[in-house]
């Protein structure tokens, strides 16, 4: 059965958080920098692994490690913008009260799952964007079978905003929340970073083949974060 | 058959922790009317407004806010009511207007009014289009309210409405509580400012120690 309310609260939430982000700025001013210099320091600390064509007390590296430290480090750029992001999707909703009025509009708890989990999306296509264009003008990353990365991507990504919605809420309630939620957080992302990486990993060393069902691990993870979101979401609401 | 009553508590016990809060709160408004709840700090005067919105679970008792069970289903009820509480429930990074407006979406409230109503509560013009980060907490106050108006719902829980405004703002929360009921709006509210409560109340409830000690028309109030 098509729930309709669901879908209209999802827009409306999404419209509401994509308008205060628009208005605050804090993704192009807080979390992009933080990226950057994210990249900056991965250069700083792989050095020469990440340089083409450079030798470590004489053993030679070619760009095959690039293409398994790249991934690695492209995720773990992800990982922690998503943190930033959920703490800031998180703290729109705690002040002046605004989360309990979200409550007391009676909206659809999965619309309002979803409306959360969408804007958290855009930013992170956004974040990944610059980690992309950072990769491959800081260390040269050929970014081969781009289908592939993308959908990977687009999957992981929506994976990511689901599980940091639901912990986000659930942590809402929290006077620590701000240093609970990467504790929380962080070990229910592993399954999509592994998945994540192994499937941009082999796309980047030429093995698409293997990729794939990295990808299908991937979509089923996603399902499965999405559905617990959706039925979980109103009960986190209500009790954060 | 005769309407549901609006609210109708009936032997409720609420917990705050393992504080009871509400110990055997009874209370029926049948009809639209404004309602003064009054009693010392900790009598459990914002717990029943809590309650019929849905934010305290009860532990036992029965909730029926405009004909709806909150014990079995304390969301669907949120639609029908407008709640304001000690804090204002605004976004900060939003505009005035654009406060408003989610409000008024928010219950697919008509649109239209947002602009009258913000005039109404004096925070139109210029006013209208600045950050509500940018206001004075008389000036959020004046913002929630219209919040709470614009949405044009049957039954309001106003908790302390009228701390932080000023004599003008108090005025005119009043009128707007009077306008309200007099277009069969429920007004439930918890007070400290007896004197004003006592001019608008059809009613008055006294809460000491989670239980009503006094029910008395307002012209029983001594």
């Amino acid at each position: 059965m098509m729930r309709w309310p669901m879908f209209r609260d999802a827009a409306f939430v999404f419209a509401k958080d994509a308008r205060i982000e628009l208005r605050a700025k804090v993704t192009l001013r807080q979390v992009a920098p933080f990226v950057v210099s994210l990249l900056v320091l991965f250069g700083l600390a792989f050095d020469r692994l990440l340089v083409k064509d450079t030798a470590i007390a004489d053993v030679r590296v070619d760009e095959l490690p690039l293409a398994f430290v790249g991934p690695g480090i492209y995720w773990l750029g992800v990982l922690f913008s998503l943190v930033l992001l959920v703490q800031r999707s998180v703290s729109i909703e705690t002040e002046d009260g605004a989360g309990t009025q979200l409550r007391l509009w009676g909206l659809d708890p999965a619309g309002v799952f979803l409306g959360k989990a969408g804007v958290v999306v855009m930013q992170l296509l956004f974040i990944q964007v610059l980690l992309c264009v950072g990769l491959i003008a800081m260390f040269d990353l050929q970014m081969t079978e781009p289908l592939l990365l993308v959908s990977v991507s687009v999957l992981a990504t929506v994976g990511l905003a689901a599980v940091g919605s639901c912990y986000g809420a659930l942590s809402a309630g929290l006077r620590v929340r701000e240093t609970l939620l990467p504790v929380l957080l962080l070990p229910v992302t592993v399954p999509v970073l592994l998945a994540a990486v192994q499937a941009w990993q082999r796309a980047l060393t030429g093995d698409v083949d293997s990729a794939w069902p990295w990808a299908r691990i991937l979509f089923v993870f996603v399902v499965v974060y999405v559905a617990f979101g959706i039925l979980s979401y109103g009960a986190l609401m209500e009790e954060s | 058959m005769s309407a549901p009553a609006r609210v109708h508590l009936d032997g409720v016990v609420a917990l705050l922790g393992t504080f009871p809060a509400l110990s055997g709160f009874s209370l029926t408004v049948p009809t639209p009317e404004v309602v003064i709840l009054r009693g010392p700090n900790g009598a459990g005067k914002s717990t029943v407004l809590n309650v019929c919105s849905g934010l305290v679970p009860v532990q036992r008792g029965t909730v029926q806010i405009l004909g709806s069970n909150i014990r079995v289903d304390r969301r669907s009820v949120r639609k029908h009511l407008g709640f304001l509480g000690h804090r204002t429930g605004l976004y900060d990074d939003l505009s005035v207007e654009q406060n408003v407006q989610l409000a008024a979406r928010a219950s697919q409230a008509n649109i239209a009014l947002v602009g009258p109503t913000l005039s109404r509560v004096g925070c139109d013009g210029r006013l209208a289009k600045l950050g509500v980060a940018h206001l004075s907490a008389g000036q959020r106050r004046r913002v929630a309210l219209a919040s709470l108006m614009v949405r044009r719902v049957p039954l309001w829980l106003l908790d302390e409405p009228h701390a932080a405004l000023d004599t003008d703002g108090r005025d005119l929360l009043d009128e707007v509580i009077r306008e309200a009921a007099v277009d069969g709006t429920t007004v439930l509210m918890a007070t400290h400012d007896l004197d004003r409560a006592d001019r608008l109340a059809d009613r008055v409830v006294t809460i000491v120690g989670g239980r009503v000690v006094a029910n008395d028309a307002v012209a029983h109030v001594s």
